[in-house]
């Protein structure tokens, strides 16, 4: 396995800005999402990462490198640390052609070796042809593809990306996410991407470390931080659509039973203490199904009879707002809208699978 | 023109070249520790660069004066270890030309460094590029037209250059005199086509100089 990423004690701060703090952040091979906010401090670590950035206290270690320590007033310099940067906007040298950027990080090779290098890279990442255009004369995607070109010629042993897709307006962001989770997926390196964006963070991390407030709040699988956040602030920064303040009346069996206002639901008991009583109930939308009120259902899952509030499209998706006795969110495609007749008032039932309903216990 | 002014306009373009010399990686390397690097006492350099644009110019003359003349240290030193003397000698004069228009450069130069954008330099880094390299592929390319401009306008600022001049190179024909020295000398003596004259060619290059100047940075890439 690659070697892992240790950073520990770690502070740094910018005037006006929150303290980034990360007591003992441990990343691993594969590609890491640091997901959080805008000013949550990801990007920071990132550049501290990279070494543009020199952090006030702690160490950074890769594998066996030491890359900072604040205690022996360590530094090593960005040039030295052998990673592929790519920034938010690129940072194509503007001056430069496309094989004149891509060569940059070469010096030191042979002019024939380099060329040879250089020209595979661009093939492989289906830029031949653009060897001699200006950065300026290409189009977003293909400038990412590029700055990928560019960092991945020196073969790295870390590649950084600072929110690849933001630069690029939305549909050509939606068409790459795919293709760039490939690339990286081919390339095979430890890789750290920053993003802001949940369906980023779910399509491109094995792992996810979610960032708040310049803290490292949650970290592990991305489905197991999506649908199982620690606490109501992971809750919040992942966008669960309902987040509701229950009561917990009993745990039996492992399934624990809450009660959201007048309505009652069936969760998984996991990872409650025995003495929580307050707990936000949290359901992603994507969870929960939709079935008209006439159809009968004999299901041990969550029944709740409600009716249609309000219907918002969501590029191929349409979120609907339902009341149930609370506020609930489903998510669903057009053509389930479709079929169930949904519209404003119409009544039905929602139907969300226990181990759907996750539990945060209060004042966590 | 006559010999003896051609000689004159080509001796003044010469000196001017001559400063520039001088001013070009000095002024380069000031801009770019003004532009890129904060310190203590980085506002006490800034003023002292820029003084010359304010000052009297025979008072730079007076300091140059003091501090290259064959009693001062430097002009001891400089006479005694290369067998080499400055007050009075071209040197003097490239010296003078040099000191008036080293903060204009410097001014223009420090602009276009600090236009560019650090991030194309942190990048270059990552790509394992030392700081030599970082400043001639990146920062001073992408500079390019700022400095440019400033070169040229501390060309016209030399070649117009006259107090200092007169107080450290003093007036030697064909040897010491440029051009403006050489109109103030005709119209002492009176000789007003003669100063027309050099003065029209001093208009001339100048306008030359500036416009490029100019155009260079309206020029859009």
């Amino acid at each position: 396995m690659n070697p892992p990423i240790l950073i520990a004690n770690f502070r740094k701060q910018f005037p006006g800005g929150p303290e980034i703090v990360a007591d003992d952040l441990r990343i691993r091979g594969g590609i890491t999402v640091l997901f959080g906010a805008s000013g949550s401090g990801k990007t920071t670590i990132l550049r501290c990462l990279a070494g543009l950035e020199r952090p006030e206290k702690g160490t950074i270690r890769f594998g066996q490198d030491n890359w900072f320590d604040a205690g022996l007033n360590h530094f090593q310099p960005p040039r030295k640390r052998r990673i592929g940067f790519v920034p938010q906007d690129y940072a194509l040298f503007p001056h430069l052609s496309v094989t004149r950027n891509v060569s940059y990080g070469l010096q030191g090779l042979p002019a024939a070796e380099r060329a040879s290098c250089v020209a595979e890279t661009l093939r492989w990442l289906g830029l031949d042809g653009l060897e001699h255009r200006l950065p300026c004369e290409l189009s977003g995607g293909q400038q990412q593809r590029a700055a990928l070109a560019r960092a991945m010629v020196c073969r790295p042993k870390l590649l950084l990306l600072d929110e690849p897709l933001a630069a690029l307006d939305t549909p050509t962001r939606l068409r790459l996410r795919g293709e760039l989770r490939q690339l990286l997926r081919r390339f095979g390196l430890p890789t750290i991407l920053v993003t802001h964006d949940r369906q980023e963070a779910l399509a491109f991390g094995d792992d996810v470390v979610v960032l708040h407030d310049g803290r490292n709040v949650q970290q592990g699988a991305a489905s197991e931080v999506f649908n199982r956040p620690v606490n109501l602030a992971v809750a919040e920064i992942t966008a669960v659509e309902t987040i509701q303040p229950g009561r917990l009346l009993e745990i039996h069996d492992g399934l624990a039973t809450v009660a959201v206002g007048n309505v009652r639901l069936v969760a998984l008991a996991e990872d409650l203490p025995a003495d929580a009583c307050e707990v936000y109930v949290c359901i992603r939308a994507e969870g929960v199904i939709l079935v008209r009120a006439d159809l009968v259902q004999s299901s041990p899952r969550n029944r709740l009879p409600g009716t249609v509030r309000a219907m918002a499209r969501e590029g191929p998706l349409v979120r609907v707002n339902l009341d149930c006795g609370f506020p609930l969110t489903a998510l669903l495609t057009q053509l389930a809208c479709d079929e169930l007749a949904l519209d404003k008032g119409v009544h039905l039932v929602a139907l969300v699978k226990a181990q759907l309903v996750h539990l945060i216990p209060f004042a966590r | 023109m006559n010999g003896a002014e051609w000689q004159l306009v080509g001796f003044s373009l010469r000196m001017a070249l001559a400063s520039l010399v001088l001013v070009f990686p000095i002024g380069l390397g000031l801009a770019w520790w003004l532009a890129r690097k904060h310190w203590p006492g980085k506002a006490l350099v800034e003023t002292l660069v820029s003084l010359p644009l304010v000052l009297p110019p025979v008072v730079t003359g007076l300091v140059l004066l003091q501090l290259f003349g064959r009693r001062s240290g430097v002009g001891n030193w400089l006479h005694h270890t290369f067998n080499c003397d400055v007050v009075f000698t071209w040197r003097a004069v490239a010296l003078a030309l040099a000191a008036m228009s080293l903060p204009l450069f410097v001014r223009a130069a420090r602009t276009a460094f600090e236009e560019v954008d650090v991030k194309f330099e942190q990048l270059a880094r990552t790509l394992g590029a030392g700081e030599w390299r970082v400043f001639f592929t990146i920062t001073l390319p992408l500079a390019k037209r700022g400095v440019l401009a400033g070169t040229l306008l501390a060309f016209a600022r030399a070649l117009g250059e006259f107090g200092a001049t007169i107080m450290v190179a003093g007036n030697i024909p064909g040897r010491t005199t440029t051009l403006p020295v050489a109109i103030y000398q005709a119209v002492e003596n009176g000789e007003d086509a003669h100063a027309w004259l050099l003065a029209g060619v001093s208009a001339g290059i100048a306008f030359a100089a500036v416009f490029t100047s100019e155009r260079i940075m309206r020029r859009r890439k």
